[in-house]
């Protein structure tokens, strides 16, 4: 058996339709919108500002707090228990850690920047938009920033290597399975700064998968660029 | 910047305030109905540079021993600390369970929704209807733009298809709408020095002295009253408020 058509009638390599624009929070310091199908993420910063409890300072340099959080109607299916959970947890750790090579926060001893992600409306894919949305929002910021990030979840459904699924596909019912890997590329360098798998893979077609996602993500910065120039009315010339 | 209180309630007293507004005037208000395809209902309402989203979700459930031909309501709220510097993360706030109570009591006291009407089998399945309000953007006045969100999210709200008494959420939602009966708008109208005026901004609502939250139906009618801050009202006063209140929301319900 063959996977020959999503289940959506994209193709293989394609993502769902995406939308970007910036400065969407006015009270925030930087805040960005990010929709890619249904999954929709908002990503506010707040700071450098000082960080409570003063044990957690670090007088280096600032620190970064992720906080990843599905609104109560949001989910794919029943209702999300507002205060979080081991999963937002995790995805807010994981998500710091992919923004952090991009982000310099030296100037900023004992100090924090929080940025705050919220989701609408979910349909897969979620991490991914979070980190392509927070990198956007930082930026908004002004914050010191030597790249952008752009996060795609690519994976395998049965024998196909395919980009960006969503909630149908990840629980498509093949012989092979479905398998799901979250990857965050920094644009300039190429390299990977958020991987993550669930399923069963050959390494081939893990390569095979990582190429997509940089494939994908390289449109995904172009977005970005043209949501931030947008506000800041860089003519394209 | 914090503003001195003493200039608010000086221009206050001149007809002035720090935005132009005028003491009795509410910002520009746009209600936008299904803003999240995750939801059963939705809504965004936008007031001035307040932004809050009200969602629905619909659960199917035992109902309560001691009310076997009624269904359930609840509404929550959370100001997220995306909103302003000022909210944290972690358990609600006071003022948050505050901004979800009331909303609660004029939703429930009006009986907008019959929850009489939310009987699957009686004393076995009932539906419980949940909205939660989250905060995007505080710029003041969040209680009554959560209020009008609630009730935008209500009329959006359609029911979930049941199969074999569980929601089958693959086949999408129903054509059947969740009736609403009534449209309880809250107004709250605040009081700084003798002054009387409604829908504040953050530097205002720091200021003030009192508050009466009017939740009000379309007859004229009162369904829920909450009295907050820290001076006291003469029943002068309130008898004042409670007019206001109640002609911003005949104004209010042409927006829903």
């Amino acid at each position: 058996m063959s996977y020959k058509k999503r289940v959506d009638g994209r193709k293989f390599d394609e993502t769902r339709p995406v939308e970007a624009e910036v400065g969407v929070v006015k009270r925030a310091d930087g805040s960005a919108r990010f929709k890619i199908g249904q999954t929709e993420a908002w990503a506010a910063v707040y700071g450098p500002r000082e960080l409570v409890p003063r044990f957690m300072q670090n007088p280096q340099k600032g620190i970064l707090r992720v906080h990843y959080n599905m609104m109560p109607f949001s989910g794919h299916g029943n209702r999300v228990r507002p205060g979080g959970n081991r999963r937002s947890k995790e995805l807010g750790m994981v998500i710091r850690d992919s923004l952090l090579p991009v982000i310099n926060l030296n100037d900023f001893p004992n100090a924090v920047v929080d940025v705050f992600i919220e989701f609408p409306q979910t349909d897969a894919g979620t991490r991914c938009a979070a980190v392509t949305c927070a990198a956007m929002a930082l930026a908004d910021a002004g914050l010191l920033m030597s790249d952008m990030v752009s996060a795609i979840a690519v994976g395998r459904v049965d024998d196909k290597i395919v980009a960006d699924l969503n909630y149908d596909e990840e629980a498509f019912e093949c012989d092979a399975g479905v398998t799901d890997i979250p990857v965050a590329i920094i644009p300039s360098t190429g390299e990977v700064s958020l991987l993550q798998m669930d399923g069963i893979t050959t390494k081939k077609q893990l390569f095979e998968a990582l190429e997509l996602a940089k494939d994908v993500s390289k449109k995904l910065y172009e977005v970005q660029k043209s949501a931030l120039k947008k506000k800041y009315k860089v003519s394209e010339a | 910047m914090i503003i001195d209180k003493k200039k608010i309630i000086d221009m206050m007293g001149k007809g002035l305030r720090l935005d132009g507004r005028k003491a009795d005037e509410f910002r520009k208000i746009k209600v936008e109905y299904g803003i999240t395809k995750s939801a059963e209902g939705s809504s965004r309402v936008t007031l001035g540079d307040t932004v809050v989203l009200a969602g629905v979700k619909m659960e199917v459930a035992k109902p309560y021993p001691d009310t076997p031909d009624q269904g359930g309501l609840m509404v929550g709220a959370e100001l997220l600390p995306m909103s302003s510097p000022e909210f944290e993360s972690g358990p609600p706030s006071d003022w948050a369970v505050e901004v979800a109570r009331v909303v609660d009591r004029g939703v429930r006291e009006s009986h907008a929704i019959d929850v009489k009407n939310l009987v699957v089998k009686k004393g076995e399945l009932v539906w419980n209807v949940i909205v939660d309000i989250v905060t995007i953007n505080d710029a003041g006045n969040i209680l009554d733009a959560s209020a009008v969100a609630v009730l935008a999210a209500l009329k959006d709200t359609k029911l979930p298809k049941l199969e074999k008494d569980i929601i089958d959420y693959k086949a999408g939602l129903t054509k059947e709408k969740l009736p609403v009966k009534e449209l309880p708008i809250a107004v709250t109208v605040y009081k700084i020095g003798k002054e009387l005026f409604v829908d504040p901004t953050n530097d205002e609502e720091k200021q003030i002295d009192a508050r009466l939250t009017v939740t009000s139906i379309e007859d004229g009618s009162l369904c829920s009253l909450q009295k907050g801050g820290e001076s006291p009202l003469s029943v002068e006063e309130i008898d004042k408020m409670i007019d206001i209140a109640i002609k911003h929301a005949k104004s209010l319900r042409k927006d829903l």
